[in-house]
């Protein structure tokens, strides 16, 4: 979700951009430790989010929930093993690298597409991608298309100064088809151009299509392509130079998917606590040499898995099957179901 | 433009003209002027700076590299694969080709508007009151998403609106026969057949003038000058040929095509320009003395006559200077179609200053596009209005 509205206006652009090198220059690199300390002085972590129902949103009684909000309740868990310590506020994607370069966030959790440049010139490090996006088509049913390539001669409609621009482009020019572009800065046209039959599908970052779908006068009307036409690898982005801090974000969302791996859910965490394998042991705590080994607690793992559920069911419950996000998992599965979720070995 | 000179000992001359510009404070003037050049130079320097540190190299260079992105639109042909230069000046011509139409369209309407409201009739005259409140009272932005939304319910290209089995009104757009020249690009010939056009009718007016029967006559010329195009262009070896839309894929396909962006901007356009227009007709009209109209109907005139030869004549001393902020704000406020999805200047910039970084660079071809439009907008105009303006020193 970096980039629709990454690319809004030139001149908030401009500024963001000014911004973010002032406050690269403000800012000096933060030093190995000082964020786990400057956060247990405080007694809780300032997380960045965005604004998608399911990824991040504040629900009627204010309390921000989401798939990415629920990887933040994990990292508190690790470092307070309290879920509540941990403060959600929403960053614009403008804001928010310069607001964490800045030091007003310990993290971003806004889905932030992972790139080179962020890591070399801006001075991000990024922890495990804990969302596998790209970019899709969302098309009517009715068409009976199924994939990219069936489009030729299509009329599309682009988000304009999004990198979709370029990658729509790019794909119908490798697959040697034509379309016709629409090209759209308002969210509100956008939509619109789908649902009066302007266009035949709507191209963006696959996430986003899918929450901007259940905007639609009849989503069920639509669906959205499996395939992706760029990678978008949505990573949480911490300040470069604190390894320790990183380690701790690493492992927490490895966890998660550790868990999934094993098979340990929210529900059936318990039983494993008597489990003989060796590994589950080590994994849960129940072992504790891999926990004094590593100064956290040897429990963490068992906490956030008993406390927010394993990687897939952070993802079911918040954007999966059963919600109006409608996703399916796709690459976001672990590597032994064929998906891109693979975590190191706990040991 | 005169200047005005102070009258002194020093009179008329290059030192004290230069002393009149600079005013009667030199000193302070200077200061000014050094530290306004001080500033620039600073906020130049801090830029270029900044750039240099996310890797971006000031300049133009990039508009000669591969632009890869496609645009909806274009009067000429344009792909993914040319260059940001043509992208750009497919941007221009689009922007250019809603502001020539909707200013003509724009003055049509409004003069028409400015007439109604000063017609006896008391309906026509208060509906085009309300009419003019209520577009004049609206934000065009908002104008523009009706008008959009209006245009998108029109049936899509499959259950299209058919008729003569040759024209087609969907939401993907008008479809209408075209004719096309083969091996010649349609706005070398159109503009090549609309000059002969209006010579023809400049001259038939010269000639005619005055005889029996002027408009079968000059209907009778301005056809022989369409034969004569297509004789010449048939006789170059050029094939002229009729090409109709038909559905096809997902589309409609051939023959010329309006896109709903396109109607809508310009429509949007349009409306809410000939509100301004008409309240402009209508204080021209009424700026002349009601003499002239007792004095026009004393002769013999009939209404239509005197607004024509009497009233109209004079009354575009002061609609011109008018019109000409109508005709850029119509220009300007075409930047718009950025939000409805029409591939201007403002929207192919953008995309430009996107995908290369290049916002700066971005942002002064806007402006200087805009200006130059604008400037070139008003001289025209400014001649125009040399023309009709009352000459106050010569003849009286």
């Amino acid at each position: 979700m970096q980039r629709n509205s990454n690319h809004r206006k030139l001149f908030t652009k401009a500024f963001a951009a000014t911004a973010a090198l002032a406050a690269g220059l403000i800012a000096t690199s933060a030093l190995a430790g000082e964020t786990l300390d400057k956060i247990k002085a405080r007694g809780v972590i300032k997380v960045g989010v965005g604004t998608t129902p399911g990824f991040f949103s504040p629900d009627s009684s204010g309390r921000w929930q989401g798939f990415f909000v629920d990887f933040g309740r994990a990292i508190a868990i690790t470092v307070f093993n309290d879920a509540e310590k941990v403060e959600f506020t929403n960053s614009s994607p403008q804001q928010r690298l310069p607001a964490l370069q800045s030091g007003e966030f310990d993290i971003l959790l806004s889905g932030v597409t992972q790139t080179v440049s962020r890591a070399f010139k801006l001075g991000f490090h990024f922890g495990p991608v804990v969302f596998y996006d790209g970019q899709g088509l969302l098309v009517r049913k009715d068409l009976g298309v199924s994939k990219g390539e069936e489009l030729d001669g299509a009329t599309i409609g682009v988000q304009s100064g999004t990198t979709g621009e370029l990658n729509i482009a790019d794909f119908f020019r490798k697959t040697g088809k034509a379309f016709t572009p629409v090209t759209i800065e308002e969210t509100g046209e956008f939509l619109k151009a789908l649902d009066s039959g302007r266009v035949d599908a709507l191209t963006q970052d696959a996430t986003d299509l899918a929450a901007k779908r259940t905007q639609l006068s009849k989503p069920d009307d639509y669906v959205l392509l499996p395939e992706r036409l760029s990678k978008e690898p949505l990573a949480p982005a911490i300040r470069a130079g604190d390894d320790q801090w990183l380690e701790i974000v690493n492992w927490t969302v490895y966890a998660t998917i550790q868990a999934e791996e094993f098979g340990i859910t929210k529900e059936n965490v318990d039983t494993f606590l008597k489990s003989e394998d060796p590994a589950i042991k080590r994994f849960l705590g129940v072992d504790p040499s891999l926990g004094e080994a590593i100064g956290l607690d040897p429990k963490f793992a068992y906490n956030i898995v008993k406390a927010v559920g394993n990687y897939g069911e952070i993802f079911e419950r918040n954007v999966g099957k059963g919600t109006a996000l409608n996703f399916e998992r796709g690459y976001n599965q672990p590597w032994t179901a064929g998906g891109l979720l693979y975590s190191p070995p706990f040991r | 433009m005169k200047r005005h000179i102070q009258p002194g000992p020093s009179g008329p001359g290059p030192v004290s003209r230069l002393r009149s510009w600079i005013g009667p404070l030199p000193l302070q003037q200077g200061l000014l002027f050094v530290g306004v050049l001080l500033l620039f130079a600073f906020l130049g320097q801090n830029t270029a700076d900044s750039m240099h540190r996310m890797g971006l190299t000031p300049g133009f260079a990039f508009l000669s590299h591969q632009a890869n992105f496609e645009i909806g639109e274009s009067l000429f042909s344009y792909s993914a694969g040319d260059s940001y230069a043509r992208a750009l000046g497919a941007g221009i011509a689009n922007t250019i080709k809603v502001a020539v139409v909707g200013c003509l369209l724009a003055t049509v309407l409004g003069v028409a508007l400015g007439i109604a409201r000063l017609s006896g009739n008391l309906l026509l005259a208060s509906l085009v009151h309300g009419y003019v409140e209520l577009l004049r009272n609206t934000p065009l932005l908002l104008q523009l998403f009706l008008w959009s939304a209006i245009i998108h319910t029109l049936p899509p290209p499959r259950g299209a609106y058919t008729f003569l089995g040759s024209v087609y009104l969907s939401n993907r757009g008008v479809y209408l026969p075209s004719l096309s020249v083969e091996g010649l690009p349609a706005f070398i010939w159109l503009s090549v057949v609309a000059l002969a056009v209006l010579a023809t009718l400049v001259l038939s007016r010269r000639l005619f003038a005055g005889s029996a029967l002027y408009l079968p006559k000059s209907a009778g010329a301005v056809l022989g000058a369409l034969a004569l195009c297509y004789l010449t262009l048939t006789s170059l070896g050029f094939a002229a040929s009729v090409e109709i839309p038909a559905k096809g894929g997902f589309n409609i396909r051939g023959g010329l095509s309006l896109t709903p962006e396109f109607a809508a901007l310009l429509i949007g356009l349009v409306v809410n320009a000939s509100a301004s227009i008409s309240e402009i007709v209508r204080s021209g009209i009424q700026s002349v003395k009601s003499g002239q109209w007792e004095a026009a109907r004393a002769l013999g005139l009939k209404p239509a006559q005197i607004l024509r030869l009497v009233v109209l004549p004079q009354a575009l001393r002061v609609i011109t200077p008018l019109m000409i902020s109508s005709f850029l704000d119509l220009t300007k406020n075409s930047s718009l179609a950025v939000a409805i999805g029409y591939p201007d200047l403002v929207s192919v910039a953008n995309t430009t200053a996107n995908t290369t970084g290049q916002v700066l660079e971005a942002i002064i071809i806007i402006a200087a596009v805009y200006l130059s439009i604008s400037l070139a907008v008003s001289a025209v105009m400014n001649l125009y209005n040399r023309r009709v303006v009352l000459r106050a020193e010569g003849k009286r």
